[in-house]
Parts: structure tokens; C-alpha cells; sequence
């Protein structure tokens, strides 16, 4: 067996045996400590764990090559997904901890005195998690069989026994441990083929230093990198292709959206208290940055590596078939990293003039590499730098970390929404704490069955992952919370009609730009429709707020999910970039959704009347972060 | 240190209402302080970032077009600061009307 092969499953049994015995020790025995890890975790760990919980594997795998590709315009997501964490610290995480309750949907509920905004919360908590769920489970599956060589189906399950090992034993508790762990393992990971990597190119390092620095030959290396990609007819790597408003509306989607994600607000429940909320969002932001500063760097020298190194290199078939090791080339030949990666599909080279060298150039009819897989430059990254095979082995273990760190955290959310959110809160009121646990590990187990279905059998919706979390984040939850803190007045038909203006707007934006709504989309949608309406039915009834309307409305939406389902309504074509409202595309579509929200909610908010007068003491209350003036807990679980 | 302090009587922090005019000093300077925060937060990244960017560009930081280096760099290292900057200012000033959670 060659050495990376084996090191490689090295790291991941030694990681993963890790991760099972931190669940073990970590075990959850009350539903505060599978819910809220007990309010316990000193804010420092808990950066680290939000890092790691907030960190997916598209952080860690794609995103440096994704700016290696787009330049500035890669920017967006260095932004976007670092400065939520601001608003997060300043406008929601201390006043939620004040708040003292477990779930982003008791916020809502309570807040607005009302099943009904409690019950839309929950099914945007489940959408926007189950979205993002099925891309990280994809992500397990494809890491296990590019790198041990199995396949994809059996990766997805195995990555998912894992997690759900530690997130059933140990809930949010054993969640929260273990991630610090696979934060420790992931950004080890990430950094030592970036420090080589800095070293090699600028002399330097510090990568977020080599970033601004030169290049060997004493020009800057933007602008060495720039000149290079004109002359082979690409983009400057300093300009980007967004329209600035395009960029504008993107980033801020992507921050609103950061702060509006459940699975991170909900990690700011577990600190002791209000002010290690402030301090635990400003840890997490100093772990992210580590790795968020060093990306755009690494982009930078993986792109102009590549084209040092591959571009007008000789292609050596002796090296491609095995026959001569990749070390015995003479210089100018094509490195010995192209030949293995091309055996995995992610790169790809046609000799198209046929003169035995590679061009590498932006036309596609002159351009020779057919296949540049964006993951590819961190993936590659320790062998370009020539570093030993044990790092290659960590690079897939802090990949696999990434992916099921930030799982874990979404299974939390999807487990404790239907067990807490909906049975306890809604259907089943009566119900002991044992039962509530129970129901809780249950629902992880289902979560888990449904995202390793789709992890193998990935729906279309998993590629629009970014656009959907963000965009629904932004645009449902982040108005709500935002006035539910700082306006007194906000009431419960604001925050209804909010949400769903934001949620039903943004959503239909991109389904039409990102998926096109066919019969069978319609179909889906009319189902979850039908879903939705008929949890409300029911749970409105013990409030006695119930209408027949909404089950008629439910068996409707259930007549029309049949017919899309067998694919008898119309479809619409997919709508193309020009036809994008003010040339947003549908990833930036969640800030107009959010100021659409904001509109509606207050305006309607306005127009009916005040919330009740201890509704409007709760928010003074939660306020004064710091203080205990009254118990906040209205109806706290035993503890 | 202010007016509030040695016009009230010292504000007290268990089991009790805190004074109104205590709860309203706390709010205005907690928002004021969000104000300046979130400006510089917008500055940094909507602003230099992407609205000024091509005029920054003129100016560089190392070897980087300075509205670059803000997109790709700057804005993040802004960012941590503000959150650590406003965690600090709060608890001065919850310390100065007596809301410290020190203790809790």
C-alpha cells in the first residue's frame, strides 16, 4: 500500500476514535445538558466550537479555491461568512443568552405570544438545516472515496455513524467537545501546508503576510499574478466579473444570513452567561479569521504555482503511466503532483495542438487542462509544496473534521426542533423530561436516515445550498430576532407576516434562478406546503385559534403535490442571469428578501395592535444582558 | 465618572428592579456604542471593500491594491477587533451602572 493511502486512514480512524471517546465522556443525562451542553462551556471553548460548528467542509476544501478562480469576486464569502459574526456579538447573541431559553424557535414563540410564529420558525429551522445537512454528508462520501478509496455510498454512512454516535450519546454536550477537538484538527490541517506553501513562494512564513508580499523575482505577487493571467487571456486576478451591486447584495445576505443561522445562534446558548456570549462570539471570529485570513492567501499561491509550474511544462507519459518517478524529470516537465491528481478525476489534461505541453489558457479552444477541480488547490497543496505523506493524510482528516463538526451541529438544530420546538412545545405539552430526551435522540436518528439518503442520492437543491441557508437565514429569521430585541412594539402578526413574506419571496427567487420550477419542484414545494398548513392546524387547536380553513388549505396543497409529484403541472423554465431583479443574483437575493421583511413587518405591526404589556417587559428584561432581575424562565425545564 | 451615578442612589444588582432612569442610560450608551461599532463595521467592508474600492486601489499595503486588501484581509482583522472592542466596553459599562454578571 503507498504511504498516503496508508497515512491517510491513519488520521481518520485515529481522529474518529478520538471524536467516540470524547462522546463517551461527554454523555448527556438532562435535556439542559443535551439541548444547551448545561450552560456550561467556558467562552473560549465555545469559540472554538463555533468555529469548527460554522466551518463546513466547503470552508475548508473549496472556498480557497474558489478565490484562486474568481479573484476579488471571491471575496464575498470572506466577508460575508467573518463580519455575521459582528452583528451576532453586538445585536443577538447576548440578549439571546439573557433570553435563557434552548432553541431559536422558543425565542420566536415566546417573543410573539403565539403557536403560530413558534410553528413557521420550526419549519424554516428544518429547511434551512436539512439543505445544508445533505451538502456536508456529501461532502463525508466524497472525501472517503477519493482518499481510501471506497465508495461514495459507504463513506456517507460511515461519516454519519459517527456523528450520530456522538450526537445521540451526548447531545449538544458531546457536541460541543468534540468539536473543539475536530477545530484543533482542522485548522492544524489547514495551516501547515499554507505556512510551507507561504515559505516556498514569498520567503515569508506568515501566509496573511506572503499575501501582500513578493514573488521571487521582486515584483509584488498580485501583480506578478495579474500580468500572468492577462497574457493567458483570463480576468485579472484584481478585478473581479460581479457587478458591484451583485457583490454588495451577497455580502451582506452572507453576513445577515451568518448571524440568522440557527445552528450558530444556538451555540451562544451554551455559555454561562450574557457577557461570555459577547466574549465567546469574539473567540469564535479570532478562530475563523485564522483560517479566513490565510484562504485568500493560499488562493494566491495556488494559483500562481499552478501556472509557474504546470503551464508550458512537458507532459511526461512515462510519469502518467508510473513507469519513471516524478522526482527523475527533467526540468520543465509537468510535476509529479499532476500525474496523481489527474488519476482522480479532479484534473484533466488534452494535448489539443498536440506539441506534448501543457497550455493552460482562459479560451476553451486553446485551453489544455480540461478538468481543474476547484478543491484541488488545497487538496494538492502538501504535495506542491513537497511536504511528507503524513500531511496529505491530516489535509483529509481536517476535511472529514470540517464536514462532520459542522453536521453535528446542524443534526442538534433538526433534533431539538422537532423534539422540543414541536412535540413539547406544540403537540404534546404534558410530556416528561425522559420522554422529551427520547423523542430528541430519536430525531437525531431520523435526521441522520434522511441525510444519508440524500448524501447518496444528493437532490438537486444540495448545489443551491449557499443561496437557500443564507438567503432563508437572512430573510426569515434575522428581521424577527432583530425586532423582537429592539422594538417593543414589534407584535406577533409583524413577525408572522415577516417571516413569511421573507421565506416565501427569497425562496421563490431562487427556485426559479437555481432549480426551475419543473412539475415535480412544485410538487415538493405543494408537499411541505401541505405540511406546514397542517402542523399549524394542529398546533393552533390548543389555543383554541384553530380554523378548518387551514386543514382545507393543507388538503389542497396535498392535491397539488400529488399532481406535481406525478408531473402533470406546467412547468416554467429556469430564469436566466438577465432577467435577475436589479442584477442580484439569487445567492445576494436574501438582503432584498430581508429589507422586504422588515418592511412588511412593521408596517403590519403598525397597523395591529401593541403586543401584551409582559411581552413588552420581557424584552426590558432581556435588555439588561447582565442582569437577574426577574427569572426569565417562564416555564424552565427541571434542573 | 458621570451625572447618573451621583444623582441616584447606587443601583443594585440581585433580585431587584433596576432603576428606569439607570435601565435608560445603560440602553442609550450600549446603543450609541453599537452605533459607532457598526458604522466602522460598514466602513471597513461595504466601504472600502466594494464601494471605494476602486478609488483605495490607488494606495497599496505591501504588494496589495489597498481596496483589495481590505476585501480579501483587512475587513476580517477590523472585524475581530470590534467584537473584542465592544465585549470590553460593555462590561466597563456595565460595571459603571452596576450590571456587572461578574459574579453570576
Amino acid at each position: 500500500m503507498d504511504p498516503t493511502l496508508l497515512w491517510t486512514a491513519f488520521f481518520v480512524i485515529a481522529t474518529f476514535g478520538l471524536y467516540i471517546g470524547i462522546a463517551v465522556w461527554a454523555r448527556a443525562g438532562s435535556t439542559d445538558e443535551f439541548y444547551v451542553a448545561g450552560h456550561d462551556v467556558p467562552p473560549l471553548f465555545n469559540g472554538m466550537a463555533t468555529a469548527a460548528d460554522w466551518m463546513s467542509a466547503a470552508s475548508f476544501l473549496s472556498m480557497a479555491g474558489i478565490i484562486a478562480f474568481s479573484g476579488y469576486d471571491g471575496s464575498v464569502y470572506l466577508m460575508g461568512w467573518t463580519g455575521g459574526y459582528v452583528l451576532l456579538a453586538l445585536l443577538l447573541a447576548p440578549y439571546l443568552r439573557k433570553f435563557g431559553k434552548f432553541t431559536v424557535p422558543d425565542f420566536v414563540g415566546d417573543r410573539y405570544y403565539s403557536q403560530a410564529a413558534r410553528i413557521v420558525a420550526v419549519i424554516c429551522a428544518l429547511f434551512i438545516s436539512f439543505t445544508y445537512i445533505a451538502g456536508q454528508m456529501r461532502g463525508v462520501g466524497i472525501a472517503f472515496s477519493n482518499f481510501l478509496h471506497v465508495p461514495i455510498e459507504i463513506g456517507v454512512i460511515v461519516g454519519a455513524i459517527i456523528v450520530l454516535f456522538y450526537a445521540v450519546l451526548g447531545g449538544m454536550k458531546g457536541i460541543t467537545y468534540t468539536q473543539v477537538a475536530q477545530y484543533c484538527v482542522l485548522i492544524f490541517a489547514f495551516m501547515v501546508p499554507a505556512i510551507f506553501l507561504s515559505l516556498q513562494i514569498t520567503g515569508t512564513p506568515i501566509p496573511q503576510l506572503g499575501f501582500i508580499g513578493n514573488a521571487e523575482n521582486g515584483t509584488p505577487l498580485l501583480l506578478n499574478l495579474d500580468r500572468t493571467l492577462v497574457d493567458l487571456g483570463f480576468q485579472p486576478y484584481t478585478e473581479g466579473l460581479k457587478s458591484k451591486i451583485d457583490v454588495f447584495a451577497i455580502a451582506l445576505a452572507l453576513m445577515v444570513g451568518t448571524a440568522g443561522l440557527p445552528h450558530v445562534i444556538i451555540r451562544f446558548f451554551t455559555v454561562p452567561k450574557a457577557s461570555d456570549a459577547r466574549k465567546s462570539a469574539g473567540w469564535a471570529l479570532v478562530f475563523i479569521a485564522i483560517l479566513y485570513t490565510t484562504a485568500p492567501a493560499v488562493a494566491v499561491f495556488a494559483r500562481s504555482n499552478f501556472i509557474d509550474t504546470v503551464n508550458e511544462s512537458t507532459y511526461s507519459q512515462e510519469a502518467a503511466r508510473g513507469d519513471i518517478p516524478a522526482h527523475d524529470l527533467p526540468e520543465g516537465s509537468t510535476p509529479g503532483w499532476f500525474y496523481n491528481w489527474e488519476n482522480t478525476g479532479l484534473l484533466g489534461f488534452t494535448d489539443l495542438n498536440g506539441d506534448g505541453r501543457i497550455q493552460y489558457r482562459a479560451d476553451p479552444a486553446t485551453n489544455e487542462v480540461t478538468t481543474l477541480d476547484r478543491d484541488i488547490f488545497v487538496l494538492a497543496n502538501p504535495e506542491i509544496g513537497g511536504l511528507p505523506a503524513w500531511v496529505i493524510g491530516l489535509v483529509v482528516a481536517g476535511g472529514l473534521a470540517a464536514a462532520l463538526s459542522t453536521a453535528a451541529g446542524l443534526l442538534m438544530v433538526i433534533s431539538s426542533a422537532v423534539s422540543h420546538d414541536l412535540c413539547k412545545k406544540v403537540l404534546l405539552p404534558n410530556m416528561s423530561e425522559t420522554q422529551e430526551l427520547l423523542i430528541a435522540r430519536s430525531a437525531a436518528v431520523g435526521a441522520v436516515l434522511i441525510a444519508i439518503l440524500a448524501g447518496i442520492y444528493p437532490p438537486g437543491f444540495v448545489a443551491a445550498v449557499v443561496a437557500f441557508a443564507f438567503g432563508l437565514a437572512a430573510a426569515s429569521f434575522f428581521p424577527v430576532i432583530f425586532l423582537g430585541i429592539f422594538w417593543k412594539r414589534m407584535n406577533k402578526e409583524g413577525a408572522i407576516t415577516g417571516m413569511a413574506t421573507g421565506l416565501l419571496m427569497t425562496g421563490a427567487y431562487i427556485v426559479h434562478f437555481k432549480i426551475g420550477f419543473s412539475s415535480i419542484v412544485m410538487g415538493v414545494l405543494a408537499v411541505i406546503l401541505a405540511i406546514s398548513a397542517f402542523i399549524l392546524f394542529m398546533g393552533t387547536r390548543s389555543e383554541g385559534k384553530s380554523t378548518p380553513a387551514l386543514l382545507y388549505a393543507a388538503g389542497g396543497f396535498a392535491l397539488l403535490g400529488l399532481l406535481g409529484l406525478i408531473g402533470v403541472l406546467p412547468s416554467i423554465p429556469m430564469g436566466t442571469s438577465d432577467q435577475w431583479f436589479l442584477g442580484i443574483s439569487p445567492e445576494g437575493f436574501g438582503t432584498v428578501g430581508m429589507f422586504c421583511s422588515f418592511a412588511v413587518a412593521t408596517i403590519v405591526a403598525l397597523a395591529t395592535k401593541a403586543p401584551p404589556q409582559e411581552v413588552q417587559d420581557l424584552v426590558e428584561e432581556i435588555r439588561i444582558p447582565s442582569v437577574h432581575a426577574h427569572p426569565v424562565h417562564t416555564d424552565a425545564p427541571a434542573e | 465618572m458621570t451625572d447618573i451615578m451621583d444623582t441616584s442612589t447606587p443601583p443594585r444588582t440581585e433580585d431587584h428592579d433596576v432603576p428606569e432612569n439607570i435601565t435608560k442610560a445603560y440602553w442609550r450608551e450600549n446603543l450609541s456604542l453599537m452605533g459607532i461599532l457598526l458604522t466602522i463595521w460598514f466602513a471597513v467592508s461595504f466601504g472600502a471593500g466594494i464601494l471605494a474600492r476602486d478609488w483605495l486601489d490607488q494606495f497599496s499595503i505591501g504588494g496589495a491594491p489597498l481596496g483589495f486588501w481590505f476585501a480579501q484581509q483587512g475587513a476580517i482583522f477590523v472585524f475581530v477587533a470590534l467584537i473584542f472592542v465592544y465585549s470590553f466596553r460593555m462590561h466597563q459599562i456595565e460595571k459603571k451602572y452596576g450590571m456587572s454578571d461578574d459574579n453570576d
